[in-house]
């Protein structure tokens, strides 16, 4: 019972930075400068019905990517001799530890028409491509910054799987290939359900990533909202509007996605 | 290129001494001399005008625009704000911003109450509007005698009430010579549309400055409210979209310092800046005219300290400080004193200084447009930057949809199946 109170901080800033800044959202994405009701500025979200679809659309690329390259990484890692694993995790993470602006950043220059990229392609005979300033590498820039938040929860989950269940599996007539669908995914699905909510949610609403790899002709929400907080269009009541729309979005297809958990567990 | 050329003047006269002298003084010493020189050189009008709160404790809040003051940083430049906190013993609490918008932002969101600002024309038009800034006692800033004719009573500030011109500057076409083989008096914005060049331009990513330059081109004001004329500037901006490589902002300076684009429009003091990164580029202003853009620094209407601020307003009108600045960032000043401190090099230069008559008939400075205008820009903007190639637009929206209705089909039979398993 007393350990109840020891939530007592996480409550308070729940609270105050969570649940407020949510309700005042709603508030501004409802009201007009004078405070009066509307639901004008959530139709208007309407017109960018485009941008929504490009944004869901990117990430949903970069989400499927990051899952089908990192599954056989975390699964490898999982079976790995204890020690190594410990190195191993911490490669996975070691790009994190530096700057999200600089890691994407660099992608500029290495994908750039004069990047390095295209100096290799160049001494082999090849190209210059068009790299940079397309929605690939706006996947691109997705994939390689969110990989570790995928990779991360599939290890935990996997990390858990006993051996003895493969081999119980074998013995029972498994080939390899019925051992992966009918026990390893089986048992990973809430690793890969909570892997995909920490890719999708930050890369349907990332603003940086398409302005510096997108060449700014590759919108996205996020750089919608940003342009009504921050840019030149400023009108904080369509920003909250686009925000809350994005919200609803999310959370219907965190939804979905959780149909697929065995458990049921709610993630979101 | 400007301020390389005078620290090594400074350098050399540095030195001087030291030749003539012949003595066996070590060369270390030179950097101390120079200081000792800035220091010396450093005289303002009325020393007991700012020494009137001395020992206050008061502090201002300055926010201003990265690299936009002389920081000290280099060596033999001056440190604009040390200088200040030592002769009034006002503390200067000094912010940077990176866009008009997001000084806007925050001085509208109130979360913080600042002293001095130095906000762009058509911003500084908006806030008078908004009553967001508030008129200057003239008499606390006797420097604003140095302020060029031409740059007083603007049309953002027609009454010139609120404000002093900090920089100013035009707008131009940053270009490699080595890849456009056209002589510079003939290169105008047309150039930015030259499908020759398709994937080598680059364009701004704000809609006013963007629009400026279609606008520019159909003849039509820069400060147009006319929905059709906005219309058509972007309808020009759509057509322009195809052959531009990327819309970019303070990203020029790299892409363009690397060779990444060949063509790309800016303004003059940063453009001056990326020219020194690399050699094969050069910078003109088009002849058919442009925007003239001016930094003025004003008081906002939530100031603490408004006299304090007007003390800070006055001492970089000092002809000694404005040379400092204006010697560190590049832009143009409006300041005669220190136009006249500059080299010949710099005041004869087409690009910094235009000429008068250019500057009377070819330029426009912009002001604040209606809500209305404003919001028809923006989203005409937003619906031109969003618009797909058309062939990529076919199939983004079914394939959406399709993968959307398949997921939810499965996951509906998968219920489906569990349930009935639940059954038996």
């Amino acid at each position: 019972m007393k350990l109840k109170y020891f939530s007592a901080p996480y409550l308070v800033w729940m609270v105050v930075f969570i649940v407020v800044p949510l309700l005042m959202i709603a508030y501004f994405a409802f009201t007009t400068d004078d405070g009066g009701l509307t639901i004008k500025h959530i139709s208007d979200v309407g017109q960018y019905a485009n941008i929504f679809v490009r944004s869901i659309w990117l990430s949903l690329v970069a989400t499927a990517i990051c899952l089908v390259v990192a599954y056989p990484v975390s699964f490898i890692l999982s079976r790995m001799e204890k020690h190594k694993q410990g190195t191993m995790l911490m490669i996975v993470m070691l790009p994190m530890w530096m700057n999200f602006l600089l890691r994407t950043y660099a992608w500029m220059t290495i994908l750039g028409n004069n990047g390095i990229l295209n100096h290799l392609f160049g001494l082999v005979g090849l190209g210059p491509y068009k790299l940079i300033n397309t929605s690939g590498a706006v996947v691109l820039g997705m994939v390689y910054n969110y990989l570790p938040f995928m990779i991360l929860p599939l290890y935990s989950v996997m990390e858990k799987i006993d051996k003895s269940l493969f081999e119980a599996a074998s013995d029972l007539g498994c080939s390899s290939g019925q051992i992966l669908f009918r026990v390893v995914i089986p048992l990973s699905m809430p690793g890969i359900t909570s892997g995909v909510t920490m890719v999708f949610v930050p890369a349907i609403s990332t603003f940086i990533i398409s302005r510096m790899l997108g060449g700014g002709s590759n919108l996205l929400i996020g750089d919608l909202i940003e342009m009504q907080f921050l840019g030149n269009a400023y009108d904080p009541h369509l920003g909250a509007a686009i925000s809350l729309v994005l919200m609803v979005i999310i959370l219907v297809i965190m939804t979905v996605m959780n149909q697929f958990d065995p458990d049921d567990q709610v993630l979101m | 290129m400007l301020r390389r050329t005078l620290t090594w003047a400074v350098a050399a006269l540095a030195a001087l001494p030291l030749l003539t002298a012949c003595s066996s003084a070590a060369p270390e010493e030179a950097p101390e001399e120079e200081e000792e020189s800035s220091a010396q050189t450093l005289t303002v009008s009325d020393p007991d005008y700012y020494t009137r709160f001395k020992g206050k404790g008061i502090s201002i809040n300055v926010y201003n625009w990265g690299e936009y003051i002389s920081t000290g940083a280099d060596e033999g430049t001056l440190d604009v704000n040390g200088e200040f906190e030592k002769l009034t013993g006002i503390k200067v609490n000094y912010t940077n911003y990176a866009t008009n918008e997001e000084l806007y932002a925050k001085l509208k969101g109130g979360g913080a109450a600042y002293d001095v600002i130095i906000p762009s024309d058509y911003m500084i038009s908006k806030m008078i509007k908004e009553d967001m800034i508030q008129p200057l006692d003239f008499d606390n800033i006797p420097n604003f005698e140095y302020i060029m004719d031409n740059f007083r009573g603007q049309a953002y500030d027609p009454d010139n009430a609120y404000t002093v011109p900090y920089t100013w500057g035009t707008v131009g076409i940053i270009y490699d010579t080595t890849m456009i083989d056209i002589p510079p008096e003939e290169i105008d914005w047309d150039l930015l549309w030259n499908e020759d060049y398709a994937d080598q331009i680059l364009m701004f990513d704000n809609p006013r400055d963007a629009f400026a330059i279609a606008e520019l081109m159909l003849g039509y004001s820069l400060n147009t409210e006319d929905p059709e004329e906005l219309e058509q500037a972007a309808f020009k901006l759509r057509q322009q979209k195809r052959i531009v490589q990327g819309y970019v902002m303070d990203e020029v300076f790299d892409k363009m310092e690397a060779g990444d684009a060949l063509i790309a429009p800016y303004y003059a003091g940063d453009a001056l800046t990326i020219l020194e990164g690399n050699e094969d580029l050069d910078f003109v202003v088009p002849k058919s005219g442009t925007n003239l853009f001016v930094d003025a620094m004003c008081i906002p209407s939530t100031a603490r300290q408004k006299e304090a601020a007007e003390m800070y307003i006055n001492f970089m009108c000092e002809p000694d400080i404005a040379f400092a600045n204006i010697d560190y960032i590049c832009y143009s000043t409006p300041h005669s004193a220190a136009f006249e401190m500059l080299d010949e090099e710099t005041r004869e230069s087409h690009v910094s200084y235009p000429d008068e008559e250019f500057i009377r008939d070819k330029t426009t400075v912009f002001v604040n447009l209606s809500d209305q205008a404003n919001k028809k820009m923006q989203d005409l903007w937003t619906e031109m930057k969003s618009a797909e190639d058309e062939n990529t637009n076919r199939w983004i929206t079914p394939i959406f949809l399709i993968f959307c209705v398949a997921l939810m089909i499965f996951v509906l039979i998968r219920r489906h199946i569990k349930a009935k398993k639940d059954i038996f």
